[in-house]
């Protein structure tokens, strides 16, 4: 909700970049943009309207190219692409550029989302599995 | 005006025609929402004086008035109908996506007029109303309907509201349940829903919504989302309402064994702390609800292992100490089922614990129960029982009428243990110990009920000597309703009220900052008594006599032990005198009734023509 808020101005979960999954009535994921090394997404878009910006490790999208044919969409393995009907153009997670950290890492109100890269995942598992060796 | 939609969804079954008709932000403001609106929707739209189980009753949803947005806790809805468990004024609330889905299929309500000829459920697409069979779908729990019917639409966003076996079988206080295990729990709506043949209503609501400050919106929900990680609702989080049977144990107001006691020798065993610490399983929010009240328990071991259900403290006090059960699994199993029928848990465990007073008694044999030895205690005719209700086999089909319907059939003085008020079963607080709360019960618009009129919360504060009915009773249980009308019209969860201070000026701001509609502290607060003067309209009109508001027998004859161990009971002449303190502070007459120019100041003139000329016993009522 917080996520079409602070990118639309509205409340509407289907605009909302990171998406809430129930895998049973008890149990719920948060799904996002993963950031894929081999971006999946990029590479079947036909109009070149996807782009990575290697500085800032996020997906770009250009509103003027994208025509809103949902090819990046079916490319997602993980859903994380939605597309906006009023604008015709797809719409997916920037981390909130601009912000400290996102909006929905920020209200969470139970602290349980957080932003990581494979980098700091990774480190934090070895960390664990060296622990748990001594 | 935003979040609002100035339009409501008016759909017939018998003709399966659907209209969309429209509201006005006044009506919209001077009701707000849920229960309010709902009440107000649910006055117009019954014919006077018709059958709770008849096509002529309706069905009212409506959208909590902030729903739709991050404000905590407001996705939530309300449903209104004739109840066919007191044939007053039946309203419940429940919440989270179902409520969400609901605001954003563009109506602030829906209407549900008529009854249909076979089982059908109907599927809103926003603006588009499909009528579907649902042969189907007769017979399954809530669980399996609502997967039965999103896997039938193809779309995991549907979100279901349905009914299941006891609300098909038209048990009087069946619930209308949505996202699994939330429900609208009391007064029966469910059973209407049953009559109507009406399975289930799908939503799928994709509106944008759009608030009239989103920066003020923001920043408040915020500073509330803060206020419920601290000591506010800590009690909600930590332990979840169970956290209430030994604080209410040790206040001798824990209703044992159909309330022949008040404090229960094994509450420990029942307790918070105990579930806390053997059964935790899992805590769960409601949509956009930061305080997680939900509290997951599971079986491991023994004969109901694999359950795993959620309990409350007022399931918990029902199907456990009222039924003298200290059996934890065998309480879980008991929700469970409850859940799985649809049926309403406090009233559930109180017509069973009046079936045991009846069993120990003799006036019930084990010919009568089909061979359960109904006794006190026993976790497994409990588990029986509740299936029995749900299906109306046998004894069920007695107790699936209510305590006051089943009593008056059985007799031979049942009347006496038969633990009601206008037919709604008490929830677990003992009014012998909590006077305020007695009057509360005795007057309450729906019945006896906790949530309409909290006036618990003054016996709980320490202010008043909650053993002793005394005058000044009657504003603090007005002020308290009109409160909680306000709530449960926004809709506010009470679970975040503490974390307000100044209440009625902070959510006027905020409801101005959501809606652009200016509304002061004073308008807001005269709001509360405007819905709680509706509901009473209504129940004059159905059929309401000063002699209904009242105690059951037994809390005036049969003592329960105060603190210094002395006997206590409620006296008729301080119920007497707290209920004329009451009606003198709502400006009602002595009869409790609601005179003309009380109803022109709140705006309710139309409700005063169907009252003029009703007779109260030998008196005719002219306004």
């Amino acid at each position: 909700m917080v996520c079409s808020s602070e990118k639309e101005g509205v409340f509407c979960p289907e605009l909302s970049r990171i998406h809430l999954v129930y895998i049973d009535e008890k149990m719920a994921m948060s799904i996002a943009c993963r950031f894929c090394e081999n971006t999946p997404c990029i590479n079947a878009c036909p109009r070149e309207a996807l782009e990575m910006d290697e500085v800032n490790n996020i997906i770009r999208v250009d509103k003027m190219r994208c025509t809103g044919c949902g090819w990046c969409i079916e490319a997602c393995d993980f859903g994380a692409i939605v597309l906006n009907r009023l604008t015709k153009s797809v719409v997916l997670c920037d981390l909130c550029e601009g912000r400290s950290q996102p909006k929905c890492v920020e209200l969470c109100p139970k602290q349980a989302l957080k932003v990581s890269t494979l980098e700091i995942t990774a480190q934090s598992a070895r960390g664990k599995a060296a622990k748990s060796l001594l | 005006m935003h979040l609002y939609h100035g339009r409501i969804l008016v759909i017939n079954l018998t003709t399966q025609e659907v209209k969309v008709e429209e509201l006005s932000p006044s009506l919209l403001k001077g009701y707000l929402g849920g229960v309010g609106l709902a009440t107000r929707l649910l006055y117009q739209y019954l014919p006077p004086a018709s059958d709770a189980l008849s096509p002529d009753n309706p069905l009212v949803f409506a959208s909590s008035a902030l729903a739709g947005t991050i404000i905590p806790t407001a996705n939530k809805h309300a449903v209104a109908a004739k109840s066919p468990l007191t044939g007053l004024i039946g309203d419940s609330i429940s919440s989270s996506f179902w409520s969400l889905a609901l605001k954003r299929t563009g109506f602030d309500a829906l209407i549900i007029k008529g009854a249909a000829a076979s089982p059908i459920y109907l599927f809103i697409d926003n603006d588009i109303v499909h009528f579907k069979k649902a042969e189907h779908l007769w017979g399954k729990g809530s669980l399996d309907t609502e997967h039965c019917i999103r896997s039938d639409i193809g779309d995991n966003r549907v979100k279901v509201a349905s009914i299941g076996p006891g609300g098909e079988n038209m048990v009087r206080y069946a619930c209308i349940t949505n996202d699994g295990n939330r429900q609208a729990g009391r007064t029966g709506t469910g059973a209407v829903m049953g009559y109507k043949k009406l399975k289930a209503i799908a939503l799928r609501g994709t509106r944008p919504i759009k608030v009239y400050n989103l920066e003020e919106v923001e920043r408040i929900s915020i500073d509330i989302i803060h206020k419920a990680e601290g000591p506010a609702t800590e009690k909600y989080r930590v332990l979840g309402t169970p956290a209430n049977i030994l604080v209410l144990n040790r206040l001798s107001a824990l209703p044992t064994r159909n309330f022949q006691q008040s404090r229960f020798e094994k509450a420990e065993s029942v307790s918070g702390e105990n579930l806390a610490e053997h059964y935790l399983a899992k805590v769960m929010a409601c949509a956009t609800c930061p305080v997680a009240c939900g509290h997951i328990y599971t079986v491991a071991e023994g004969a109901y292992s694999g359950t795993q259900w959620e309990l409350d403290y007022e399931s918990l006090f029902a199907l456990g100490p009222l039924c003298g059960v200290d059996h934890i699994p065998g309480i879980l199993k008991a929700a469970e089922l409850c859940d799985y029928y649809g049926i309403d848990t406090i009233s559930t465990g109180s017509c069973i614990a009046w079936a045991m007073e009846c069993f120990e008694k003799g006036l019930m044999t084990r010919e009568d129960t089909e061979g359960i030895d109904l006794t006190f205690g026993s976790h497994a005719a409990l588990v029986e029982v509740v299936q029995k209700i749900g299906d109306r086999s046998g004894i069920g089909n007695l107790l699936a009428d209510g305590v006051s319907i089943a009593s008056s059939k059985l007799g031979r003085n049942s009347e006496h243990w038969a633990m009601h008020s206008k037919g709604l079963e008490f929830p677990g607080y003992d009014p012998r110990a909590m006077k305020t709360s007695a009057l509360g019960f005795a007057v309450g618009l729906r019945g006896a009920c906790h949530n309409r009129s909290p006036a618990y919360e003054v016996d709980m504060s320490g202010d008043v000597d909650r053993f002793k009915g005394e005058l000044g009773r009657g504003s603090k249980v007005k002020e308290r309703e009109d409160f909680a009308a306000v709530l449960d019209s926004l809709i506010i969860c009470k679970f975040i009220r503490r974390c307000f201070g100044d209440f009625y000026t902070e959510v006027a701001y905020l409801y101005k900052q959501a809606t652009g509609l200016d509304l002061t502290p004073n308008e807001l607060k005269a709001t509360g008594e405007r819905i709680n003067n509706i509901k009473k309209a209504f129940n004059i009109r159905e059929g309401w006599k000063p002699g209904d508001d009242w105690l059951p027998p037994r809390l005036f004859s049969d003592p329960i032990t105060d603190d210094e161990g002395k006997s206590t009971v409620i006296t008729e002449e301080e119920l007497r005198l707290m209920i004329d303190d009451y009606y003198q502070a709502r400006g009602w007459t002595a009869k409790g009734l609601i005179p003309e120019d009380k109803l022109r100041a709140l705006g309710l003139e139309d409700s005063i023509a169907p009252m003029k000329g009703l007779e109260f016993g030998t008196q005719v009522y002219n306004l």
